[in-house]
């Protein structure tokens, strides 16, 4: 081992010296945890992978029916399923993440109470099994684009930063919900409804430009509105326009959600093996 | 040599809740108590209790002023009765929980083994466990992959590594997570109760396992109930007692004999219910006291040839067939010689119990116990349902020391070799023709 003459010193409100040096001692760990995850995940269900095509798939062909056939909504020049596809992947993404990590400490109790490890390793890894799901869901839409013969143009090369802003509101939000369900028990009623108020509230099933301009910044308060309007943009191409102002406060709200659920997290870790 | 862990004032504290069998709390619960306390502020300006929150939560030091060195190679012993603080120090050692005042420093690469096979999954297969298992506890990719085979043999299941773990055996389950755990090595290495699992010989393999771990030069911390192992294992010994180091002696004998019998003046030979201990709604126990045989109260020291009475008194509140009293007796080196009760005979001759205050008695035979001094702890239990008083766990005790007596030969006047010294009958003939 490299640091063989390190020493450890534990005192009172003192373990944030070596928490980032852990961090990266211990990233086997957080390997090996996301590996297991995945791996019981596809195990477990018969229908595994299965399930992480049916469900946006299905969620798309509902959406398309109601908001793009009978609320007749504008497609911004995009096949409608395609539009709602877009949102669906991050939307979906963000919404596993949420409930994976929220339950992630609890359902991992026992691991808590014997070994000594980062805690946030954990909420995090239930981020990247979301993310292996993001990934086969992602491979849906390729098979889309070739059904709809769409050819995204250069913006599409920017979708990684879009993925890594939907990585980061993932993680800050999974550290709050985490942190709080651990505290607060009574917190795993309040994620699904979360999740499944967000779907509506977030542009998933319409188009950010069908908000009248004057809520369009209000709007944006709402950190999944950034992302989603980023995928689009990045996707979509053509006639998508991104409304700059809402977009850059919708990613500060994000960064300021990450760092906030980040010290959070480390505030109250200290005392998880106690009350878990 | 240099010193490796030292602890200063270390301490822990702990809220104790009564009101909720919960340790976390429900949001739905903050809210409506904080309403609660609201109301009452409002509505009722007489009454100043304290507020609800706070009225049920009682503080407890698990730990406090704890103070001790560990050198480099030492194999530390830690003991204790249950609750005395032993698991919560491991804890702080290993990083799990933060201690409330005081500080630990420690020099070198720790691994700390609370539990065998945590994290195990029981839909991945052996092989599969293993790297996550050692993962978790500390363990490199690259060590992981260095020692996998000799995991395997160790476990015994070569035949199953790529077969879920849901399927296995109990004792196949044990026995691979303690074989990861065995082959970790870290210079420091913290280990709670672990060998306590498997059967009768793999217990052996694990207990050679640590020995060889330990003649590795390596640093140790060990907690255990069985005193025969730490006599074995340790260099050391720490004696905890709520909370407080009671003894931290190089003479581990002398350790646990402190902590069996106590200091001098803690080895009575009567027990008396101080009123609530030991209430269940069948037996409560009330007396515990030796007698020689004409069942006059005695001082605990008796010759070996004489009879000795273990008297039992208590109430009977409910009768329950299965009710069970008896006792286990321990050597002055912790090794239980015996246990024994009142029901060891044909079911026909248990004695009829009605409900009322009852004297049981129980003879110890005449040349029968060595000299040396001896543990008594009461057993109450509904056979094979439930445990009302515990040896070595919540069960009183009385201690009893033999003294002379040992033999009617004028060669045996010291304390003889061995646990028991019984004088057994022998019959001599001359065979030659």
């Amino acid at each position: 081992m490299d640091e063989q003459e390190h020493t450890l010193l534990i005192e009172a409100g003192r373990t944030e010296l070596h928490y980032w040096k852990d961090l990266w001692r211990f990233r086997e760990l957080f390997y090996f945890l996301s590996w297991r995850d995945i791996l019981v995940r596809y195990k477990q269900t018969v229908i595994g992978i299965a399930w992480s095509v049916i469900r946006p798939l299905m969620t798309m062909v509902v959406f398309t029916v109601v908001f793009g056939k009978l609320a007749k909504l504008p497609s911004e020049g995009a096949p409608y399923p395609m539009l709602v596809y877009v949102a669906m992947l991050p939307w979906q993404f963000f919404a596993n993440s949420l409930t994976e990590s929220s339950n992630s400490l609890i359902t991992n109790a026992n691991m808590l109470s014997k070994v000594y490890f980062p805690r946030i390793i954990m909420p995090a890894s239930a981020v990247i099994v979301s993310l292996v799901d993001f990934l086969i869901s992602f491979f849906i839409l390729v098979v889309l684009m070739i059904w709809y013969q769409f050819i995204p143009d250069w913006r599409i090369v920017t979708l990684p930063f879009f993925l890594f802003l939907a990585l980061i509101a993932s993680l800050g939000f999974g550290f709050w919900l985490a942190a709080l369900n651990v505290k607060y028990r009574d917190f795993r009623y309040i994620v699904p409804f979360i999740v499944q108020f967000g779907l509506y509230i977030s542009p998933v099933g319409f188009s950010t430009n069908v908000v009248p301009e004057k809520w369009r910044l209000l709007y944006s308060l709402n950190p999944m509105v950034g992302v989603i309007d980023g995928f689009r943009w990045a996707i979509l191409g053509g006639d998508v326009k991104i409304y700059w102002q809402g977009f850059f406060l919708s990613t500060g709200l994000v960064f300021i959600l990450f760092i906030a659920g980040v010290s959070y997290f480390r505030k109250t870790e200290r005392y998880f093996a106690d009350i878990i | 040599m240099n010193t490796v862990i030292k602890v200063e004032n270390l301490g822990k504290k702990y809220f104790l809740r009564h009101q909720k069998e919960e340790r976390y709390s429900a949001l739905r619960d903050v809210i409506t108590n904080k309403l609660k306390s609201l109301g009452k502020r409002v509505f009722n300006h007489e009454s100043h209790e304290p507020t609800i929150g706070n009225a049920s939560v009682e503080e407890f030091w698990a730990l406090k002023d704890v103070s001790f060195e560990i050198k480099q190679g030492d194999r530390v012993g830690i003991i204790g009765r249950n609750g005395a603080g032993k698991s919560t120090l491991l804890k702080i050692l290993s990083r799990i929980t933060e201690p409330t005042t005081g500080r630990v420093a420690i020099k070198g690469r720790v691994a700390s083994l609370l539990e065998v096979g945590t994290g195990f999954h029981p839909e991945l297969t052996g092989r599969e466990n293993i790297f996550l298992n050692g993962a978790i506890l500390g363990m490199r990719r690259a060590e992981i992959i260095r020692k996998f085979d000799e995991m395997v043999a160790f476990a015994e299941v070569e035949k199953f590594l790529d077969t879920p773990v849901k399927r296995y055996s109990s004792g196949m389950y044990v026995r691979l997570a303690f074989a990861v755990a065995a082959h970790l090595e870290p210079e420091i290495l913290i280990i709670d109760e672990v060998l306590a699992v498997g059967d009768a010989q793999f217990q052996k393999k694990c207990l050679g396992k640590m020995e060889d771990v330990a003649r590795g030069g390596r640093t140790v911390l060990f907690v255990s109930h069985n005193m025969n192992a730490i006599e074995q294992l340790c260099t050391s010994a720490l004696l905890l007692e709520r909370g407080v180091v009671k003894k931290y002696d190089a003479d581990v004998c002398s350790v646990i004999k402190e902590y069996l019998f106590g200091s001098d003046g803690e080895t009575k030979n009567e027990w008396v219910n101080p009123g609530k201990i030991l209430e269940n709604p069948w037996f409560k126990p009330l007396k515990l006291y030796l007698t020689n045989e004409h069942g006059g109260k005695h001082d605990g020291v008796f010759k070996n040839d004489t009879e000795i009475w273990l008297q039992v008194e208590g109430e009977i509140k409910q009768t329950e067939p299965s009710l069970q009293i008896g006792y286990a007796i321990y050597s002055e080196e912790g090794n239980l010689l015996y246990w024994s009760c009142h029901t060891d005979v044909i079911e026909e001759e248990w004695p009829k119990l009605n409900n009322g205050y009852y004297v049981f008695r129980s003879q110890i035979p005449k040349r029968w116990l060595n000299e040396g001094m001896y543990r008594i702890e009461l057993i109450v239990a509904l056979y094979f349902k439930q445990w009302l008083s515990e040896p070595g766990k919540n069960a009183p005790s009385v201690y009893l020391t033999i003294q002379g007596g040992l033999s009617d030969s004028s060669y045996w006047m010291i304390r003889r070799p061995g646990l028991l010294a019984p004088v057994l009958r022998w019959d001599t003939k001359n065979k030659t023709t």
